[in-house]
């Protein structure tokens, strides 16, 4: 075991910033991190024990103790328990003999939950050993646990089929489905690969950030940063060595449109990560991808090979003296935070996925100090169809303030839950029509994500784009049987308790804080005071150092600003006060340890 | 008019409160002008006589019979003040709020290294003690407090400003050095 850590140590050359692929591969080749390799690393990458184990203990797929030879990391999103989660649950529980958190005592088995996996459109889903399982029922968990105990590699496991497209090549082989219900300019696979880099070639890279300024394109992650302008800010800026990193970490639950665009159009996207690099002049580029995508990983690096076979990627691309650019891959390992661009920056660094304190944005100061552009997946891949088709024809699409098109995940209650490509500038109504909503039984849509808005049907008329509601691309439709507090409010709120990186005491705190006042809610101890105090508090995490935490009370406060009447329904009207205490409940635990009976 | 009641009280705390409010100094002679003192260990009233119109307590919620006197002193109050670190967050006494009370028994009384002679193995648990809470709640959530009063312990100057400010009606004063941080 001792050597396996030396050689993987030496396989990424004893780099520090390469921590984080280190600890990916012993993790995958010993099950988890031992003591011995924690201190072999220390030693060998001049590092303290704790700086090792800090890495370690921020990522939940990394783990200081022993998991089982089998790890099955079960999504607890809100979607996955609109789909019928919690008897998936409790059948994984049956069959096991464990509990969530627990490896079975012949240490072969490890039963954990994860934070959405980005198959909103197919849940509840599960990630064993790396590879996806869809659509799971308590039926199918008994095939895959029948499959386990007869020692079957998760590659041989039993499977109905593989899923559309690009999911069933030998080099995915994933039961995972594309679900592409609707193409626009930038899914239609019309171009042939390294067109655009033909093209840019010709041209110097201030006209190509001319051409994508032109286009008005903007940052397709959510926050709607001009792309142009990113590009020159960092094309400005000076440093010996500039970077392109493509943020492909979606991890904002209910979004899963970069997954699509991995599977079907990666060739697109590297050659979006080209063009920025030549624009920008950045020899190197990483491809930040969640971990959760891991399956995804050797038909990537085969396409990678491919394009520097071409040379598209490599020296002198496409024969221009002094055109260099690789790109290389990096996990992460399961944090919400990375999907941040200067978090995404520390981790692709080997650290913590820390947000950083801006400015120095990462423009200037990014990747190892150096001037570095992060993009969008979607980005990058229009900003492709930009160069070969022109900023005038990207703008002739979508509206004045929101150029171009956007790429949706939709999924919850729906017929069609999948991706939709639509120009700005659709409605909220539109969408549903459009993913086979039944509108007399939406009760609400949650657009952007958590992070996002919870909108009721008075609202549905309202335009997706820039100017009025913004979205890195995910909707949620819940139906009118949903309880949008306890299984969604609840869920999201929970999933950023849970996702806080714990550098800001707002964003460490608050959320549990807010917690605390909607179990109370819930649990019918609530009062009129409680909902204000909410609406109050929540406003501190705007002190937070980046938009996780700032954004960590919106199911909360959205929801009372949309559904205050959920709240209301559920206060004590004849109390102005209620701490919420239950002496009953809180001495129950010392009389169980002293066999005492209570009296009140 | 009527001078003003006092009640106070210490919980889950040291007394370290009630030592600042004797900081206070000589100004015990002008609050004694100023109010009246009920249910106290300053005048070891054990039980309230009437109601009062001020309670100050002292440390945080341990035990079943803190939670009791928090709620008597409620009822019997019109204004409750949480005094000090332990009231308002449940102070030292809370660092055992993150281990199992099983746990904290068994260290205590079982398996601690100055535990000697406990032969028998007993936990007490004789019924006229108080039960202990599953962890150590700041008064706040058990009742309503209507102010805070921070500090381990709060500065007797803070104590002798608020009480004025509570008895005379008037705001209190707070200037930069009081509530500036660190």
């Amino acid at each position: 075991m001792k050597t396996a850590t030396i050689k993987i140590i030496e396989k990424y050359k004893k780099d520090k910033t390469r921590l984080m692929d280190i600890l990916i591969d012993i993790q995958s080749e010993i099950g988890y991190i031992p003591p011995h390799a924690v201190s072999q690393i220390a030693e060998e990458l001049h590092m303290s024990e704790v700086d090792v184990e800090q890495t370690i203990s921020f990522y939940h797929f990394f783990s200081l103790k022993p998991t089982g030879k089998y790890n099955i990391y079960l999504n607890n999103s809100a979607v996955a328990t609109m789909m019928g989660r919690a008897e998936v649950a409790a059948t994984f529980e049956k069959e096991l003999g464990i509990k969530f958190g627990q490896v079975t005592a012949d240490g072969m088995i490890g039963l954990f939950e994860t934070s959405c996996i980005g198959m909103n459109d197919q849940e509840p889903a599960a990630i064993i050993n790396n590879l996806i399982f869809t659509k799971l029922t308590p039926f199918r968990v008994k095939e895959i646990i029948r499959d386990i105990r007869e020692g079957k590699r998760v590659e041989d496991m039993f499977y109905a089929s593989y899923g559309d497209g690009k999911n069933a090549t030998e080099l995915i082989k994933s039961v995972v489905s594309n679900n592409i219900r609707k193409i626009g300019p930038i899914l239609e696979k019309k171009n042939k690969p390294g067109e655009a880099i033909k093209k840019i070639i010709k041209m110097s890279p201030t006209e190509v950030i001319d051409e994508v300024k032109k286009s008005g394109i903007r940052g397709r992650g959510g926050a709607g940063f001009p792309t142009g302008l990113k590009w020159e800010f960092c094309r400005m800026a000076p440093g010996e060595k500039k970077y392109i990193l493509c943020n492909a970490d979606e991890g904002e639950p209910g979004t899963f449109k970069d997954r699509v665009i991995l599977t079907e159009l990666p060739r697109l996207l590297f050659e979006g990560m080209v063009i920025a690099g030549y624009a920008v002049g950045a020899t190197e580029g990483i491809l930040y991808i969640r971990y959760e995508y891991k399956y995804l990983g050797q038909y990537l690096e085969d396409i990678l090979d491919k394009a520097r076979e071409k040379n598209y990627l490599g020296k002198n691309i496409g024969g221009k003296k002094g055109f260099d650019f690789d790109i290389r891959i990096q996990y992460g390992a399961g944090a919400y935070v990375c999907g941040e661009e200067s978090a995404l920056i520390e981790s692709a660094e080997g650290k913590r996925g820390e947000p950083r304190d801006r400015p120095p944005f990462p423009v200037e100061k990014g990747y190892l100090d150096m001037p570095t552009v992060v993009n969008n997946v979607e980005t990058l891949c229009s900003v492709v169809k930009v160069i070969l088709n022109g900023g005038e024809w990207y703008k002739s699409f979508g509206t004045t303030e929101s150029t171009g098109t956007k790429l949706l995940s939709i999924s919850g209650d729906c017929r069609y839950p999948g991706v939709y490509e639509v120009v700005w500038g659709f409605s909220v109504n539109d969408i549903l029509d459009m993913a086979g909503a039944t509108k007399s039984d939406v009760q609400a849509v949650q657009v952007g994500g958590p992070s996002g808005a919870i909108i009721a049907p008075n609202e549905f008329n309202r335009i997706l784009g820039y100017e009025d509601l913004s979205t890195g691309g995910s909707l949620i439709i819940f139906g009118n049987h949903r309880d949008i507090l306890a299984d969604v409010v609840m869920n999201f709120t929970e999933f950023f308790i849970e996702e806080s990186c714990g550098s800001c005491s707002t964003c460490r705190i608050v959320p549990s804080i807010l917690k605390k006042k909607l179990e109370k809610i819930l649990n019918a101890r609530g009062v009129m005071q409680d909902i204000d105090d909410m609406v109050e508090w929540g406003k501190i995490l705007r002190a937070s150092r980046c938009g996780l935490g700032q954004t960590a009370a919106n199911p909360i406060l959205s929801s009372i600003k949309n559904f205050r009447h959920l709240y209301e329904e559920k206060i004590q009207k004849n109390k102005s006060f209620d701490s919420g205490f239950d002496l009953n409940a809180a001495v129950k635990e010392s009389c169980e340890a002293t066999g005492r009976v209570p009296y009140i | 008019m009527s001078k003003p009641i006092l009640a106070t009280t210490s919980l889950a705390g040291c007394f370290g409160c009630h030592m600042s409010i004797l900081d206070i100094d000589e100004r015990i002679l002008e609050l004694i002008e100023l109010v009246e003192f009920n249910k106290s260990p300053i005048d070891d009233i054990k039980k309230f006589t009437k109601k009062c119109d001020i309670g100050l307590i002292e440390g945080g919620c341990c035990n079943s019979e803190n939670v009791h006197v928090l709620k008597d002193f409620r009822e019997n109050c019109k204004i409750l003040v949480s005094l000090g670190e332990c009231a308002i967050m449940g102070g030292l006494p809370a660092m055992r709020n993150g281990i199992p009370i099983k746990e904290c028994l068994e260290e205590a009384y079982l398996n601690g290294p100055t535990v000697v002679g406990n032969t028998t193995g007993i936990i007490p648990n004789d019924p006229e003690l108080p039960m202990l809470l599953d962890k150590v709640y700041p008064c706040h959530e058990v009742v309503k407090i209507d102010y805070h009063l921070p500090g381990c312990p709060p500065r007797a100057d803070l104590i002798w400003e608020a009480l004025v400010a509570l008895v005379t009606g008037d705001e209190m004063k707070m200037p930069y050095e009081v509530i500036k941080f660190d």
